[in-house]
């Protein structure tokens, strides 16, 4: 189907959720894994505030740069790695078909 | 002691429209709130964004709907106890609540209406198991007082403008000694704080280790010394008398987690009918609940908040019948 494209999404117990995402609602992965009640908590909204939609991306897929918000953020953040994202700063779109992303670990 | 007929703890979007629809059923509010200004999130982190999902507002700047949410309550005098977080409440003998405050301010009033939003913003804790164990015994999340590290050892942890400040404050003669640890080579401070840090490595008053994390903690009453492991070289043992992780705020339920009220996932569970809790006369409204198919909307808050009311009134006047009130027929009338 148009506009459907398929993600994986590695939860913290190391179980792998293949998730069919719209690329047509204007979602972003924290409101993907939230949707599918992933233990995503999305705690500030969607706003690089909190860092509980911390993920790391697995697949080489060319995305967008961090912005400066979430550049911020993770720079505050823990368990950050070269490949770390937030969720909730990813926006669904066609190219990332096949995208595999791992939840990060959550700390205080 | 303050009293009133509504408590509501948090004055952001929701509190404040809650203001309004009490005051049309003539029941009167106060709000605390832990910032020293209304408005919760929209005025402290986002005042200048757009937001495009209030119904009659094509756009509106979440500054500019705080200011209008103000307006809209300011008829029905709502009381503010600002700056202050709630820490406790204790039910009296005549069925009411007693909220007192980190500065212990004390509030009464029959009905307490929650609406807290994120919560509390906290200090990030680094993620090391004995953290606790230090805490106040060489570990301090935040600056209250710079004279007590005077004469002393210090290592300040993070690459914002707070880490980057105290650095530069305490080592312009309070402490003895100031090491600043961050994990990447690039500071996202004030670019003339990164510049005097740099500058004050460079003359040797600021020890700094950058491409470097805490990794570990040592000593046996108060903390004595951290392991530092720096890429590329490893670890290494640094001797300290404070360690001062500054990694910026996250939000936290705070003391309402210990409210004897029934959480999930950091959020409260209500009942949909009128969102109230598990303890009759305290109500959730907000982002700060959770209930099947809650959207967390300053939309749904508004109307969570305009049912709660009605409830709270039943709750005071348990005797009067309530009229619902259309303010096209009536106006509003203030207190």
């Amino acid at each position: 189907m148009e506009n459907i494209i398929h993600i994986t999404v590695v939860d913290r117990e190391g179980k792998e959720h293949v998730l069919e995402a719209p690329t047509d609602m204007n979602m972003n992965m924290m409101e993907l894994c939230k949707s599918y009640e992933l233990p995503v908590e999305g705690t500030c909204g969607g706003m690089a505030m909190c860092a509980s939609c911390h993920m790391y991306i697995l697949s080489d897929h060319a995305l967008p740069d961090r912005n400066d918000d979430e550049e911020a953020m993770l720079d505050q953040a823990f368990f950050v790695k070269s490949n770390s994202r937030l969720g909730c700063q990813l926006h669904l779109a066609n190219e990332m078909n096949g995208l595999k992303v791992q939840l990060a670990e959550v700390s205080g | 002691m303050i009293e009133t007929d509504i408590i509501i703890v948090g004055a952001g979007p929701c509190g404040l429209f809650t203001v309004f629809e009490a005051g049309l059923l003539k029941l009167r509010c106060h709000l605390i709130d832990a910032l020293p200004q209304a408005g919760g999130q929209l005025t402290e982190i986002y005042p200048k964004k757009p937001i495009y999902d209030i119904p009659g507002f094509p756009e509106v700047l979440a500054g500019d709907l705080i200011d209008h949410l103000m307006k809209q309550a300011e008829p029905f005098k709502p009381g503010f106890t600002l700056g202050e977080r709630c820490e406790s409440f204790e039910k009296t003998d005549d069925g009411k609540f007693i909220v007192k405050t980190s500065r212990g301010t004390l509030h009464k009033a029959p009905v307490v209406a929650i609406a807290g939003g994120l919560g509390c913003f906290e200090p990030r804790k680094p993620p090391i198991g004995n953290i606790g164990q230090f805490e106040d015994k060489g570990i301090e999340y935040i600056v209250r007082d710079p004279n007590f590290y005077k004469g002393k050892r210090v290592i300040i942890s993070g690459g914002g403008d707070s880490a980057l400040d105290w650095s530069i404050f305490l080592a312009n003669g309070v402490a003895t000694e100031v090491t600043l640890i961050h994990r990447s080579k690039s500071f996202r401070g004030h670019p003339d704080s990164v510049q005097k840090v740099l500058d004050m490595s460079a003359s040797g008053r600021i020890k700094l280790l950058t491409d470097a994390e805490v990794v570990g903690l040592n000593g046996s009453d108060n903390l004595e010394s951290i392991e530092v492991d720096v890429q590329g070289e490893g670890k290494q043992t640094l001797a300290t008398d404070h360690w001062l992780p500054l990694f910026g705020l996250s939000p936290k339920l705070g003391p309402l987690a210990d409210w004897g009220l029934n959480i999930d996932k950091n959020s409260i569970e209500v009942n949909t009918f009128d969102y109230s809790t598990n303890v009759p006369g305290i109500y959730a409204i907000g982002d700060i609940n959770t209930y099947p198919g809650k959207l967390k909307l300053i939309l749904c808050g508004f109307h969570e908040a305009t049912l709660m009311v009605q409830s709270a009134f039943k709750r005071i006047y348990p005797d009067k019948n309530y009229v619902l009130k259309y303010t096209t027929v009536n106006g509003v009338t203030g207190f």
